[in-house]
């Protein structure tokens, strides 16, 4: 048998139902392979081995009387932007070092209703503003594929988790690419599905017209049967879209053949490093070998795409997190003078480096005198850059591109200079701005580190862009490769 | 630079947030190179251009004006830094 850190969520869920091992031995397993080797990469900020034994023993005892749920048993890991009641939920800040959750979000709650057993809560970007795990709290974490690299972000302890088999699966959020570059930094599979089919429901909030849940997993398949389990309509989230689910599984063996794909002109300009779109363009080869034909598409205002997050997204995260002020909740600062004073130190002793500086753009950018040449300039503009996807899918079923520039940096590389930081997420953040499905899909190596393939689809074409990576994983082995320290 | 440090401390302020001289000195560069960054979209022809107000074009629901929640204060509160007798304290407003 293969060892279990090995197997991916589907061959787990086979193992499972086959009685060759129980959820407490698969949950122990992963436990001590963390407790030996998390230290190497600090993806997590809480392990909950108590909780993940008792949830894998009540997996076991469900399962003996015929009432195991399609996720029993499985160990997963949330990232810790969900919260998780009498846990502790950071969100990767000092201002919630402190803070126990009172509830679970609906993501939890739905993943622990279909028997998901809970390994620990993983590292992240403060408040999840970062492209590379460095601006946590609790410290960076490491590549798997190469310590001195990032594993991307802001999901980067979800990536390395699942890139280093200390669990098979792991959710995330994604603002501007935080699924899907980490994914393709440490080749591993990342979707954010389209705006609302997820709810947000107890997701800590960063940008709230941009967010949006998805998973990391090693396969497309057990992606796809992750995201079944997790979307749906919530009453409980305003944005949540009330539109049936499909089952992602049934037609994720069905042929692309026919499939259009669109191919972006301006992703293969000047910013992308070349080795890195030569593993693409193979990639894409393989889609037409696989009968899809491609189709070239322009995305005009795609340069315009990372000015207009960076007025979007920091407006949006000054409004969310003015709600942290040192009273109801976290981090409060001592021997304030009065009660202004309590809420600026605390929110300037709480939150760090990269958090005050979106926190204050976003505050220029919606004060007097400002909010019509920014804000409202970027709405506009996003609103250019969601015509260029609506027009390009009226002759394509998907886009297929580069999810990041280039493979991962090296820690260190980029943190000083935010502007570079920001380009990072220049292939990822359309999908965003416009609300799309999109997907990234490990499709080889450059100097032995991972290379993404992008998918984007419309509104709500999961079901394609699973299909299609699914059909693509049958036909080559990238996503199986392992980091050789961690195989 | 297209920011200096009054523009910033006023910008503070009104974020809340309270910063050290060295974060003063290196927000002015830093939020000065984003402004510039994010200025490229003055050259968007954005003419006759509805802003966009939701991703997929839908309204925000509404839900019935009923009561769902129940009381939960003591849980909520084991997350305050100073309660007392359910109250949230915080330093003197009125002298």
């Amino acid at each position: 048998m293969t060892e279990l850190h090995a197997q991916t969520l589907t061959e787990l869920a086979a193992g499972l139902e086959h009685a060759e091992f129980t959820s407490v031995e698969l949950t122990a397993a992963l436990l001590d392979r963390i407790a030996r080797r998390n230290d190497e990469l600090n993806a997590f900020i809480t392990v909950t081995a108590d909780e993940a034994l008792a949830a894998a023993a009540r997996a076991d005892a469900a399962r003996k009387s015929g009432k195991a749920g399609v996720l029993n048993g499985l160990p997963i890991i949330h990232k810790d932007i969900f919260c998780t009641r009498g846990i502790k939920t950071t969100c990767g800040s000092k201002m919630l070092d402190n803070f126990i959750s009172p509830y679970d979000a609906t993501v939890v709650e739905k993943l622990a209703s279909a028997g998901a057993v809970v390994l620990g809560k993983a590292n992240m970007d403060e408040f999840a503003m970062g492209s590379s795990n460095e601006t946590s709290y609790f410290g960076p974490v490491r590549n798997p594929w190469n310590p001195d690299c990032s594993p991307g972000g802001s999901s980067g302890g979800s990536s390395a988790s699942v890139a280093a088999r200390f669990a098979p699966a792991a959710t995330g959020t994604d603002t501007g690419g935080s699924i899907r570059q980490p994914a393709a930094l440490t080749g591993t599979v990342g979707i954010k599905p389209t705006y609302g089919r997820v709810s947000r429901y107890g997701m800590i909030a960063f940008a709230s017209s941009l967010d949006q849940a998805g998973v990391i997993t090693r396969s497309s398949e057990d992606a796809a049967l992750l995201l079944g389990v997790m979307a749906g309509f919530d009453e409980r989230d305003s944005t949540s879209i009330d539109q049936p689910v499909p089952d992602y599984l049934a037609s994720i063996g069905d042929s692309i053949k026919g499939l259009r794909v669109g191919i972006v002109r301006e992703h293969f300009d000047a910013g992308l490093e070349e080795e890195t779109g030569k593993r693409v363009k193979e990639a894409i080869r393989v889609l037409e070998a696989l009968g899809a034909s491609t189709v070239e598409v322009s995305l005009p205002n795609l340069n315009l795409s990372v000015p207009t997050y960076y007025v979007v997204a920091p407006a949006e995260c000054s409004s969310n997190l003015s709600r942290f002020d040192g009273v109801r909740f976290g981090y409060r600062a001592e021997h304030a003078e009065d009660l202004l004073d309590l809420y600026c130190r605390s929110r300037g002793e709480g939150f760090g480096d990269e958090v005050k500086r979106r926190i204050m753009t976003g505050t220029y950018v919606l004060s007097a005198g400002y909010y019509d040449a920014y804000y409202l300039k970027a709405q506009r503009v996003r609103q250019l850059i969601a015509n260029d996807f609506r027009k390009a899918f009226a002759d394509v079923d998907v886009i297929a591109g580069p999810t990041a520039p280039s493979p991962a940096f090296k820690l260190g590389d980029k943190v000083n200079d935010p502007i570079q930081m920001y380009l990072n997420d220049i292939y990822t953040i359309g999908a965003n701005l416009a609300g799309l499905p999109a997907m990234s899909v490990p499709c080889g190596f450059v100097d032995d580190l991972p290379v993404g393939l992008h998918l984007v689809g419309p509104h709500f074409a999961e079901e394609v862009l699973l299909r299609c990576a699914h059909q693509y994983q049958g036909e080559t082995d990238w996503h199986k490769a392992c980091p050789e320290a961690y195989r | 630079m297209s920011l200096d440090k009054v523009k910033l401390q006023h910008i503070a302020m009104l974020a809340r947030l309270k910063l050290t001289d060295e974060e003063y000195a290196e927000s002015v560069e830093k939020l000065s190179k984003i402004v510039d960054f994010v200025d490229q979209l003055s050259q968007a022809d954005t003419q006759d251009v509805v802003p966009m107000a939701h991703p997929l074009d839908a309204a925000q629901r509404l839900r019935p004006d009923v009561v769902t929640e129940s009381d939960n204060r003591d849980l909520y509160q084991k997350n305050a830094a100073a309660v007392a007798d359910g109250l949230y304290l915080v330093p003197k407003v009125l002298e």
